[in-house]
């Protein structure tokens, strides 16, 4: 399958599942809110240019924004990690082992190590924005962080199923073939 | 200049994320602030078609409780049938008059029309529903919404063609004017977006006597809603130390989780109201 047809599926099944399961869930608690959708963000192929990677995290974010009735505080919280990802990935992995060897990042590629500091930063990032910009309206500091505590944990655990549940086979490229 | 454009050239990502960013920030203050957005329309206009086609599936599994429900307002309204009193007075004849060209005739105030929920959400500090029922059916801003049992859900904010979407109580921008039905004392109705089963009242003044259980309806005096239907039971009763008011905690009769069949209730006297208040508004600052 090609990347381009690969991530626009991978694209509507976040949104999807974002939308239908996460969003459905019965309320546990007004600090915890499921998030998993900006995975897709971090799941695109390191090849992509920077600019590439701003357009398509503002149109993840823009999507789900439009089914969720809120324009525009998804889409600030996407081109946020898609803007920071680079620098993360740039952070976290010498270019020359993996970058070059895998197409994506993963756990496999990068070490569970590194992948799950990078899905972190990330996930804390997107969090502390986007309730950074709900709570603006409304609430106090210490709820604040909380929420942004308590949601990004639940986020992390998402991310941890979704990667032992799913793993993604990816060849390992080299010189030869 | 051509420093001008080698800095542009140096930090053009870092300009375009500028730029997304703006827009970004721009569509949600802007939507916070007039339940308007670009693009809005078209775009619930296809959400509203993949909602509906989910919410086809999620439908089964509420039916129970959906149908208890509309059993129940069925139950009120065969109660009030005109055939379930007897006349004691046995010379009497009771005659209805339908004709409506009479000098006391009655004027219609609440028109209610029945929409599908296709979307909605508890768990967010700004909840909204969408309804399978737009612009084309009928369906303005500011219409109330109350449930097939006739309890209160909220207010319509937004409507494209097909679908509308309504600020649902559990809402922290949503204000509405409830009563407590045993005395009749108003006060609004707000959320502090902790728990999606209770709503806060406040301005109801101390000295009127409230118990847990008593029951809050919505008020004569709402634009929006008519009068007398169900929000919920008084949970809990602090006191507001500063303002000498009650701070009610009321709990829902709505299960906000399964909200299903509504009804999308018009005051169809709301313009001339409004305009009556603007007026004397007017008025009075002419006067001074």
């Amino acid at each position: 399958m090609s990347d381009l047809v690969k991530n626009i599926i991978r694209l509507v099944l976040f949104i999807l599942v974002q939308v239908y399961v996460l969003d459905k869930i019965p309320h546990l608690h007004r600090f915890i809110v499921p998030y998993l959708y900006y995975l897709f963000i971090l799941w695109l192929p390191f090849s992509i240019p920077r600019l590439g990677l701003l357009a398509l995290g503002f149109l993840c974010g823009l999507l789900l924004d439009y089914f969720k009735m809120t324009p525009g505080l998804h889409t600030a919280a996407c081109v946020l990690v898609a803007y920071a990802r680079p620098f993360i990935i740039n952070l976290l992995t010498a270019k020359e082992t993996t970058e070059f060897n895998y197409h994506e990042p993963s756990p496999r590629g990068m070490g569970w190590g590194p992948y799950m500091v990078y899905a972190f930063i990330l996930t804390l990032l997107h969090h502390s924005y986007l309730t950074g910009l709900e709570w603006l309206q409304f609430g106090t500091f210490l709820n604040l962080l909380i929420k942004i505590l308590a949601t990004t944990a639940i986020s992390m655990l998402l991310i941890f199923t979704v990667e032992l549940l799913f793993p993604r086979r990816m060849k390992y490229r080299t010189n030869t073939a | 200049m051509r420093n001008v454009f080698l800095f542009i050239q140096r930090y053009f990502v870092f300009l375009v994320f500028l730029i997304l960013q703006g827009i970004a920030l721009w569509m949600l203050f802007s939507y916070n602030r007039f339940h308007q957005a670009a693009f809005l329309g078209i775009a619930s206009e296809v959400t509203g078609t993949i909602n509906t086609r989910v919410d086809k599936v999620d439908d089964y599994f509420h039916l129970s409780e959906e149908n208890r429900r509309l059993h129940r307002m069925n139950d009120s309204l065969l109660n009030t049938l005109q055939s379930n009193f007897v006349k004691t007075d046995t010379s009497a004849k009771l005659v209805t008059d339908s004709t409506r060209f009479d000098t006391v005739a009655a004027i219609r105030r609440y028109l209610s029309r029945d929409a599908k929920v296709v979307y909605n959400s508890v768990n967010r500090e700004n909840n909204y529903l969408q309804l399978n029922r737009g612009a084309v059916g009928g369906i303005r801003d500011n219409m109330a919404v109350i449930n097939s049992a006739g309890e209160a859900v909220g207010v319509v904010v937004n409507v494209s063609p097909n679908f509308s979407q309504v600020m649902s109580l559990l809402h922290v921008k949503s204000r509405v004017t409830a009563a407590i039905k045993k005395t009749g004392d108003y006060g609004t109705l707000e959320w502090d977006a902790r728990d999606p089963r209770l709503l806060t009242l406040k301005g109801i003044p101390r000295n009127v006597e409230v118990k847990q259980g008593d029951t809050v309806i919505t008020s004569v005096y709402s634009y929006n809603f008519p009068p007398g239907f169900m929000v919920g039971t008084v949970a809990a009763i602090q006191t507001e130390k500063a303002s000498g008011f009650y701070l009610l905690k009321v709990r829902t009769a709505v299960n906000f989780n399964s909200i299903q069949q509504v009804f999308v209730v018009e005051n169809l006297q709301r313009n001339e109201q409004l305009k009556l208040e603007q007026d004397t508004e007017q008025k009075i600052e002419q006067k001074k």
